[in-house]
């Protein structure tokens, strides 16, 4: 399969550290190792049949820089500069989290011990932002699925929900308050529990940027960005959806689901398609795919579901 | 990061041209402005520097308007249609750049002479302009209205104070005024 397991070769291992921080080299290397890293995908998982009947447009990795200095995350700011001009001041050590809700082993638990038991792989995802720019990221990190089920949720777990960390003196952008925080996002016990959704640790092979929402973050490859939430401290299991952050404020315009949906349209711009980050100036928009292209991984999560309805 | 003047074109260029183009558009739209009610208080010289400045606010809304055909869209015309029926606020940035068309062109002297009263009804079009400008930026703004609502204050402002003066003269006037 295209999308993850690939324990054969790592992009850590073909890009360097110290190459990408020389820009112009790195972008070069970059693109090497998105282009091989697909051929590798390809060539080594063979029964995926429908990966190879349809082939995807090619993961040209981005520059670290632009995954680093290009992203929302309103607790530092609006701009998309801002998380990475504001967030020296952030502490993401030490990390604790706490679990509640329907669920067996509750408890507040020390970041080291969340992560211990998992194996750190490296996933490379489309990223989709719903304001319709997307990049691909190298992502560091383990399924969700696989911390869930340590604390054994029990059967009336429908949802799981997330807080982000609430801290108006190390995050700027908490104290003037455009959103309710702290942040909040959530998922069906399905969707967290999808291979494909990963608890992300770092990008690139290094701990997560403060930036982009260190030290631990939730990375939903097929719905847009802001689901993806960051600097996560509560994990919450409930019976009835949690509430979502962007959904409370403006119901019209996020949805709980935020699948990518290049057929339904935001109501003030259009979905279909995308500015692809790092593409350069004069390249043209991309089409958006079903569910940012995991249509086939995740598409029968949704099959009783009116997607216009529920967006 | 590749800076020109006050533009910074990181991740995303053409994004960073189109919002720097369009927020000095309007920054120039309200110097335009305030030209006339500034020449109230301190006397006519600043009428000198008006048209000029409508000019330039005309060449950047004009540059943000084919940086939104040329490098956005790449002449995508089936999409451009589709963004000024379905999305109000290209609707009404198209019809701010459109009317701003007749007042460049009519800008010179010779226009000017030939048009005679029919000028300055003419160039009052500058106000439906503003209008749809800070209504442009106001419905394609995310989340933080903060920064469109200066604008429109602003604007408010500027268009305010001439219907002021104008209800005022209206009131005072026994006889026609010039």
């Amino acid at each position: 399969m295209l999308i993850y397991s690939r324990p054969d070769i790592k992009p850590s291992e073909i890009t360097p550290e110290d190459s990408y921080v020389n820009r112009r080299h790195f972008i070069r290397s970059a693109t090497l190792a998105g282009s091989s890293l697909l051929f590798a995908a390809g060539c080594s998982d063979a029964d995926d049949s429908a990966t190879q009947q349809q082939p995807k447009p090619a993961l040209n990795i981005n520059a670290f820089e632009d995954v680093t200095s290009y992203n929302n995350f309103y607790e530092f700011g609006l701009d998309k500069k801002d998380p990475a001009r504001y967030s020296g001041e952030f502490k993401s050590k030490p990390w604790s989290v706490t679990v509640d809700g329907e669920a067996e082993i509750t408890g507040t638990f020390d970041f080291e011990d969340i992560i211990k038991p998992h194996t750190i792989e490296e996933r490379i995802y489309r990223f989709r932002c719903v304001e319709a720019w997307s990049m691909v990221v190298p992502w560091n990190g383990f399924p969700l699925g696989d911390l869930l089920k340590r604390f054994k949720p029990t059967s009336k777990a429908k949802y799981v929900a997330f807080e982000t960390v609430y801290r108006p003196a190390e995050m700027p952008g908490q104290r003037a308050g455009v959103l309710n925080f702290p942040y909040l996002e959530g998922l069906t016990i399905a969707e967290a529990m999808h291979p494909l959704t990963l608890m992300a640790t770092g990008l690139y092979g290094i701990d997560l940027p403060n930036q982009n929402g260190a030290p631990l973050r939730l990375i939903v490859p097929w719905k847009y960005g802001f689901k993806s939430i960051k600097s996560i401290v509560r994990i919450s299991f409930t019976e009835t959806p949690p509430p979502t952050s962007w959904s409370d404020i403006a119901p019209s315009e996020y949805g709980f689901y935020a699948n990518v949906n290049p057929d339904v349209d935001h109501p003030r711009w259009s979905q279909a398609r995308e500015r692809r980050i790092g593409a350069g100036l004069f390249a043209e928009k991309e089409p958006t795919l079903m569910f940012n292209g995991y249509a086939d991984e995740v598409a029968s999560l949704y099959t009783s579901l009116d997607l216009s309805k529920y967006f | 990061m590749l800076e020109i003047g006050s533009l910074q074109l990181g991740p995303n260029p053409i994004e960073d041209i189109q919002d720097t183009l369009g927020i000095w558009g309007l920054r120039m739209l309200c110097a335009t402005l305030v030209i006339t009610p500034l020449s109230w208080v301190i006397g006519p010289l600043p009428i000198r520097f008006r048209r000029m400045l409508g000019l330039f606010t005309f060449t950047y809304c004009g540059l943000h308007f084919l940086n939104y055909l040329i490098l956005d869209q790449t002449f995508n015309f089936s999409a451009i249609i589709e963004d000024i029926i379905k999305r109000p606020f290209i609707t009404l940035g198209l019809f701010g750049v459109l009317s701003m068309l007749p007042l460049a062109i009519t800008s010179t002297n010779n226009w000017r002479r030939k048009l005679g009263r029919n000028w300055i009804k003419l160039h009052k079009l500058v106000y439906l302009t503003s209008i749809a400008a800070c209504w442009h930026f106001y419905w394609q703004v995310k989340k933080d209205l903060t920064e469109p609502l200066i604008y429109c204050s602003i604007i408010a402002l500027l268009l305010g104070a001439r219907m002021v003066r104008t209800w005022r003269r209206n009131q005072q006037a026994t006889h026609k005024t010039t």
